[in-house]
């Protein structure tokens, strides 16, 4: 009998973990709906969701029941296996990046050594279910849809993963744990500012969120690869990208808004921040890039498919690169690299 | 000099800081739509809404059947049947507007001597089958006993003008 509970017992503690974390990230998916509809309305002075419930609080809830209710269709010429599986890929991929994901200073599930590569690994695996659900679609517009997405998502990954370098070179881990508490005297951001607006216009292409959602441009493509799809499928890719928009968010903050430590935290401050536990910090840190994701969409035109790979391989590119010489050279003059942990 | 210029602002992003600037700032000012089906916006009292057939305060319709206002209707949605009554005024028996018809030009409330067919504030009438768009006269007397203050309070604001 002990050697069953020996067994299972962490295994309830992990599966309990997991719930712990997807039902909010599930909660703040439905939220970040909202709060996008509404931010976005009070930028272009209209009112916004305001009649399901209080404020429109419960739109959300309404808009997924209007999504169940939906029926199901998939196209006759379609690969029906692939064409379910996309958008399952799609959700999943954004969830399962939460495992080394730290919410506070031993708020972790799953906190290994190699935790950015593993990130960086599961966002560029997102590519696959929008080439499959393009692909599977059998549709022009879906197929050429997925096909931009892809390739626009591929762009920016080496521009994000040259800045994810920088960042690496000045803590000398791979640890998310460890990226954060090298924030500790001063975050990121402020040394490496030029690379943080980077980084983050490069989670904008990689989200296919505004200004460059040409996937998705209307005008051209329809819905871009989720054309075809409809009812839950549909409410998959759109749980599958909101997730994606906090989880890159959330990476934004590990790596250049000092995780879950809490801001101003030195002299006459520490005391009263640090009242605030740090999963509120890191949450409130994620809402504040989201704040920017929308902010984004609601100032700016979309961009041309042509200037989209210009700025990304013309210019986003030389320039990390470049930085990253000159981010590695100044450590290395200046002696500030970091103690290398055996 | 130019060159290093615009180079300096398109590395600086000056003109995306600014754009949003103007985004944030309009998150603050007051919201320029209407809560509709709570709350409405103002109407002229030339508005040209939904058609009602008046009465005199005594509760006699204003009515004489001079058909001007079939005569005058350019989408051809009046028809009028008239005949005396018992006590030898001249009556409509028959008085429908074919709402679908209508084009809301207002001719017909110009045309009216007596103002009794006129076209009120009311813009919230439709209907789920075209039957119901067939106004008869009791339908119209009727409109005009509902919106009958409203009406009045119009007429009287636009006399002068008339």
């Amino acid at each position: 009998m002990a050697s069953f509970w020996t067994f299972v017992w962490p295994l309830i503690v992990i599966v309990a973990a997991i719930v712990a974390i997807i039902i909010p990230v599930l909660i703040g998916v439905a939220y970040l709906t909202y709060a996008e509809r509404k931010v976005m309305s009070a930028m272009q002075r209209r009112q916004g969701p305001a009649l399901v419930g209080p404020l429109g609080l419960l739109q959300p809830v309404a808009d997924g029941l209007k999504l169940f209710g939906k029926e199901m269709v998939i196209p006759s010429g379609a690969n029906p296996g692939v064409f379910l599986f996309a958008p399952f890929l799609t959700f999943v991929l954004s969830l399962v990046a939460w495992a080394v994901m730290p919410f506070g200073a031993h708020l972790v599930l799953s906190n290994i050594n190699v935790g950015i590569l593993y990130l960086y690994a599961i966002s560029s695996l997102g590519v696959y279910g929008t080439i499959m659900a393009g692909w599977a679609s059998n549709s022009r517009y879906a197929f050429l849809g997925g096909l931009r997405s892809a390739a626009q998502m591929v762009s920016y990954e080496v521009s994000m993963g040259l800045i994810m370098v920088t960042v690496l070179l000045c803590t000398g881990s791979f640890n998310l744990s460890e990226i954060v508490l090298a924030q500790q005297t001063v975050w990121f951001a402020v040394p490496l500012f030029p690379m943080f607006v980077i980084f983050f216009i490069s989670i904008l292409a990689e989200t296919n969120r505004a200004p460059f959602d040409l996937p998705e441009g209307e005008a051209e493509l329809v819905g871009g690869f989720f054309t075809e799809y409809s009812c839950m499928n549909f409410a998959l890719f759109m749980l599958g990208e909101y997730s994606n928009m906090i989880l890159m968010s959330a990476i934004a903050v590990v790596l250049f808004l000092g995780g879950w430590l809490p801001p101003l935290n030195f002299g006459p401050f520490a005391p009263i921040v640090n009242l605030v536990p740090g999963p509120i910090w890191f949450a409130l840190k994620i809402a504040f890039v989201l704040f920017f994701f929308i902010w984004m969409r609601a100032a700016f035109p979309r961009y041309r498919y042509d200037q989209l790979m210009r700025l990304g391989w013309k210019i986003f590119l030389p320039f990390t690169l470049l930085w990253v010489i000159v981010t590695a050279s100044a450590l290395e003059i200046f002696g500030w690299l970091p103690a290398v942990v055996p | 000099m130019a060159f290093i210029d615009r180079t300096a602002r398109a590395l600086l992003l000056t003109e995306l800081v600014a754009g949003m600037a103007l985004t944030f700032r309009a998150m603050f000012k007051q919201k320029v739509t209407l809560n509709y089906p709570h709350e409405k916006g103002p109407i002229s009292s030339r508005f040209r809404g939904e058609h009602a057939l008046r009465r005199y305060p005594n509760g006699e319709e204003r009515c004489i059947a001079c058909k001007l206002c079939e005569a005058v209707c350019p989408a051809m949605a009046i028809t009028i049947e008239a005949e005396p009554r018992s006590d030898g005024s001249r009556r409509t028996t028959r008085y429908d507007i074919d709402m679908t018809k209508c084009i809301y030009c207002g001719l017909c409330q110009e045309a009216c001597p007596v103002d009794a067919i006129v076209e009120g504030p009311n813009f919230e009438y439709s209907t789920e089958t075209r039957a119901e768009l067939y106004y008869d006269k009791e339908k119209l007397l009727a409109n005009g006993d509902r919106w009958e203050v409203r009406l009045a309070a119009n007429l009287a604001a636009e006399a002068p003008y008339r």
